[in-house]
């Protein structure tokens, strides 16, 4: 048997990049004992910008490799650059943390680098056996660096139950993909849509309940209603900075995976399956504006804030939609700078050494930290969606795919949910510029954690002069995967 | 002049202002005192950038003038597009020269945090004179909404003790009648495909959509005007705010709420705007009737002027939805003049607050005998906004009523109603707090205006008289407009009677 020729690979080639520099830095790390983590952490954060600049560079053209479960095509290369940027980015802020805590170890930075891996293959993944190996290898990396505090109890405790419920959503999915398989003969996203393109009756029994079970796993991924339990206590639970690695590029990943699963194979169900993703989002939202209301850990607000967020996006899911896929992939895109830019500031709250989380530690941040007050400030009105920040064009565009496929009322419902989302955005901007001074915050800011939350706040601002190449590319990455 | 992008310069110079003064470094009074300079000559300039506006404005021609456009979002084709009309024009230097007095008014009574006080309120400036030149639906909602984050601080950081409450629910009162209007605003561009205001003014949207997308309209702008019974938050986040801040609030946020049903109800959902008027109506009178008796009985000045705007804008919503030319020409001068009028109430209020720290009429009277020019000028201004012949409050609600009486008699009953009632509460008020006999101690030594209060009183008084006076230098640019709206809302009444 002839070895493939090398040049089939090239789609992959960004993976393999990370599979390579994840080994390699294995390696040193090691051999270095002790202050590796200082090498590997901005190493890793550099291999993947570099990935990420490899595949702006390259042609988006769809190419299939390893014989056709692996997939590349407009709609990964835009997720994955995101992705890989947001690793990037939650390695960067997490390296002063880890050392403060006295927990910094290599194997953090490369976790995060072979999560990143897995959810390059997710958005990548073209069958249901990449899908479920991709994502467990995104996922069991996620498991570590959520109990990798490993000393404290709240971290031990996240991991576990993060682990815990994660193998159930992952049995879940499973048995879901067992059960489509053994419907349609075959794990190929393709075979499978065009297989129910054909409409074939006695098919879709089975298959459809296999569907449910998929949907629900990848629910369980993305933290949605009802599957959202694990998220505040993980987001609490873990150290801060792997809070801001779970909130941001995963839930793009897991948000690909599924617009990819829905649209790809079960485009033809869109009737289907529609309903459940009306329902999962109108809870989400819900749930993520009323419960956060009663939230004082900074952390754990963010935990409900994202199934909010997250239910927002899939309002542009439901309406099944190009504009719905595109509006979805755009939002996901400013979700992520939101997260990352926020958990930034959460990093940026230490006093006398220690890190605090409760918001009502930010009373009077503007008169002390202006600068730092102003970023917060522009973070949650973006969080809040309110124009002229980036936010209200995500929702934007999300509501209006909604409204253009007839789900006016669930735009109502989206809208005036996030009315109610707004309160507590607003207290946060309430206690950083109308209460009184608390004791001031350690200083100088953290250059890296200074300049990830610098960088989102204004990448928010001035989203409302250059928003269009984002649109742009958004629809493209939208239009590879309706067929 | 006419190549210049004029009404961009005019929009965004104040918002470089508020840059320039975030990057003033150095230590506090050198900060302070630039920051204020600053803020004086951007909004100074802004002004009178703004009347070559008005200069430079044909007022014979009914379409939009100093058109600007560029690309924004193509994929969407949804554009920067600027212009102004006879109808939005007299709002942008109204918006101008309060920012401007904003800031000579406060040159002393604002103490603390002067920096930011200047950077909110000339990107409240930026932000006002943009929505009222946006031609792009999207676009007039981004300035729409944006101006809630500034208000929101103003209230929040310089207002009165209840300020947390009041700044919240401004803001989410506002939000959730805004984000109706939103979804409004998407319908509307799913079924005709352009967000372009100029070309939706003539639109033709199904009788069917017309109904709904009227009221997710009217969930905004009624809540904005403030029209009964949505009209809960005004009181607090007047009572709250500082005085700069009830003055924009007063003078030129309202009038967003007129401005959006004489921009979008009216031209671009005729039947609906036709269909709902007698509820317009109802909702109109029973403000002007019963916000003027709720004003009776306030024991806090600034409550009391708070009810009032509510009375007199519900002239406005009267006037908006009066389907002939002296109806909604009195509504535009109804809200020019309130704005005025409005603004110097909350001034002359703000006046007196700053020396004594209250409120509450009960702990005034006998002013007269301390502060004489202090006296003249609430004198002056009371008289404006009951509406006293020769000031600008008399031509607004005489339009109006005129104007509502050839389509509805009772209307008009109730609106005079609520005149009658005007002149009860102000005088009222006037003699509680200016005459009777000083006998608080404080208020033996009180001083009259300052030199920066006169400044800032005075192109108002003069505004308000130039309006009572010669109306026809205001009207004649929008009247153009004006015939062009009601041609088009009566093109549709005759075409749907020919269709019955």
């Amino acid at each position: 048997m002839t070895p493939a020729p090398l040049l089939d690979l090239m789609p992959a080639l960004p993976e393999f990049l990370l599979l390579l520099a994840g080994l390699i830095f294995l390696v040193v790390g090691v051999l270095r004992e002790g202050d590796g983590v200082r090498l590997i952490g901005p190493l890793s954060a550099m291999s993947l910008l570099i990935a990420a600049a490899i595949i702006l560079a390259s042609d988006k053209t769809a190419a299939d490799t390893f014989g056709g479960h692996f997939r590349m095509d407009a709609f990964a290369a835009f997720l994955k650059v995101l992705i890989f940027v947001g690793v990037a980015g939650a390695i960067l802020v997490s390296q002063n943390f880890l050392e403060d805590e006295r927990i910094a170890r290599f194997e953090f930075p490369l976790l995060a680098l072979f999560g990143a891996l897995g959810m390059g293959m997710m958005v990548s993944a073209n069958s249901f056996l990449a899908l479920y190996m991709s994502l467990e290898l995104q996922s069991l990396s996620v498991y570590v660096l959520a109990a990798g505090h490993r000393d404290t109890l709240r971290s031990t405790e996240a991991g576990l139950k993060y682990f815990i419920l994660g193998s159930l959503a992952s049995g879940l999915l499973l048995y879901g993909i067992s059960l489509v398989y053994g419907f349609t003969g075959t794990v190929m996203f393709d075979q499978i849509g065009s297989l129910l393109r054909d409409e074939n009756a006695s098919l879709s029994a089975g298959a459809l309940v296999g569907l449910v079970f998929i949907a629900a796993g990848i629910c369980f991924k993305l933290g949605v209603v009802p599957f959202h339990m694990w998220t505040p206590d993980v987001y609490e639970g873990a150290p801060t900075p792997i809070g801001a690695y779970i909130a941001s590029a995963p839930k793009l990943a897991a948000m690909g995976l599924l617009l990819r699963v829905l649209i790809d194979p079960f485009g033809a169900w869109v009737d289907q399956w529609q309903q459940i993703i009306v329902f999962v989002a109108i809870a989400s939202m819900l749930l993520g504006a009323f419960a956060a209301i009663m939230q004082s850990n900074f952390k754990r607000l963010m935990a409900y804030s994202g199934i909010a967020n997250i239910g927002y996006a899939l309002v542009g899911l439901a309406a099944g939609t190009r504009d719905g896929v595109d509006g979805v992939l755009v939002f996901m895109a400013i979700y992520m700078v939101m997260t990352l830019g926020t958990f930034a500031c959460i990093l940026a709250m230490r006093r006398q050494g220690s890190y605090v989380e409760d918001i009502n530690e930010l009373a009077g941040l503007s008169r002390r930290q202006p600068v730092l007050a102003m970023i917060l400030t522009v973070l949650m009105f973006s969080l809040a969606g309110i124009p002229p920040t980036a936010g209200f064009f995500g929702k934007f565009y999300v509501f209006k795919a909604a409204i253009d496929a007839d789900l006016t009322w669930l735009a109502v419902i989206g809208l005036l949910s996030s009315v109610v989302a707004c309160y507590y955005y607003l207290r946060i901007v309430k206690l950083v510029w109308f209460d009184q001074a608390a004791e001031p915050f350690d200083l100088p800011l953290r250059p890296a954690i200074g300049a990830v939350a610098g960088i989102s706040a204004i990448l928010l601002i001035v989203a409302v002069l250059a928003i269009n190449p984002l649109f742009a590319s958004a629809g493209i990455a939208a239009s590879a995967i309706f067929h | 002049m006419s190549d210049w992008p004029l009404l961009s310069l005019v929009t965004f110079l104040p918002l470089l202002g508020a840059a320039i003064i975030l990057v003033i470094r150095g230590d506090g009074e050198v900060v302070i005192r630039n920051a204020r300079s600053v803020a004086l000559w951007t909004s100074g300039v802004t002004f009178l950038l703004s009347l070559f506006l008005v200069a430079g404005f044909d007022p014979t021609q009914p379409g939009f003038q100093f058109v600007e456009r560029a690309q924004w979002l193509p994929g969407l084709g949804i554009e920067y597009h600027m212009g102004i009309d006879g109808i939005s024009l007299w709002f942008i230097p109204l918006s101008a020269l309060l920012t401007v007095l904003v800031v000579v008014g406060s040159w002393y009574s604002v103490e603390h945090r002067v920096k930011e006080y200047m950077v909110a309120f000339l990107v409240m400036d930026s932000l006002m004179i943009g929505v009222f030149c946006a031609l792009d639906m999207v676009l007039f909602y981004v300035f729409f909404e944006a101006i809630l984050i500034p208000m929101y601080l103003i209230i929040g950081i310089w207002g009165g003790p209840r300020r947390i409450y009041a700044s919240f629910k401004f803001f989410l009162y506002t939000l959730a009648g805004s984000v109706l209007f939103l979804i409004a605003v998407l319908a509307i561009y799913l079924e005709t495909g352009t967000t372009d205001l100029a070309v939706l003014q003539s639109a033709e949207i199904p009788l069917s959509m017309q109904y709904w997308l009227w009221i997710a309209m009217f969930a905004a702008f009624a809540v904005k005007v403030p029209m009964w019974p949505f009209h809960t938050w005004l009181p607090d986040a007047h009572v709250e705010a500082p005085t700069g801040g009830s003055v924009l609030l007063a003078g030129v946020l309202l009038k967003l709420g007129g401005y959006g049903f004489l921009r979008f109800s009216v031209p671009m959902l005729p039947e609906a705007s036709a269909y709902f008027a007698p509820f317009v109506f109802a909702l109109s009178a029973i403000a002007v009737v019963y916000t003027s008796l709720v004003a009776l009985v306030q024991q806090d000045m600034k409550k009391l002027i708070a009810y009032s705007s509510v009375a007199h804008m519900g002239l406005v919503t009267i006037g908006c939805f009066t389907p002939n030319a002296l109806g909604i020409q009195g509504s535009v001068v109804q809200m020019l003049s309130h704005g005025v009028v409005s603004a110097a109430l909350f001034m002359v209020v703000g006046v007196v607050y700053d020396r004594i720290h209250s409120r509450e009429i009960a702990r005034y009277g006998g002013l007269a005998d301390r502060m004489p020019i202090y006296a003249v000028i609430f004198l002056f201004f009371s008289m404006a906004s009951v509406g006293l012949p020769g000031t600008s409050g008399f031509v607004g609600e005489v339009m109006v009523i005129v104007g509502v009486f050839q389509v509805n008699s009772w209307v008009a009953a109730f609106a005079a109603t609520g005149m009658i009632l005007g002149a009860a509460y102000m005088l009222w008020l006037y003699r509680r707090v200016i005459f009777g006999t000083i006998t608080r101690d404080d208020l033996k030594s009180i001083k009259d205006l300052r030199w920066n209060e006169m400044v800032a009183f005075a192109p108002l008084v003069f505004l308000t008289l130039w309006l009572g006076i010669y109306p026809v230098f205001f009207t004649r640019p929008m009247e153009p407009a004006v015939a062009h709206l009601i041609q088009q809302t009566q093109t549709v009444d005759t075409a749907a009677v020919a269709d019955e």
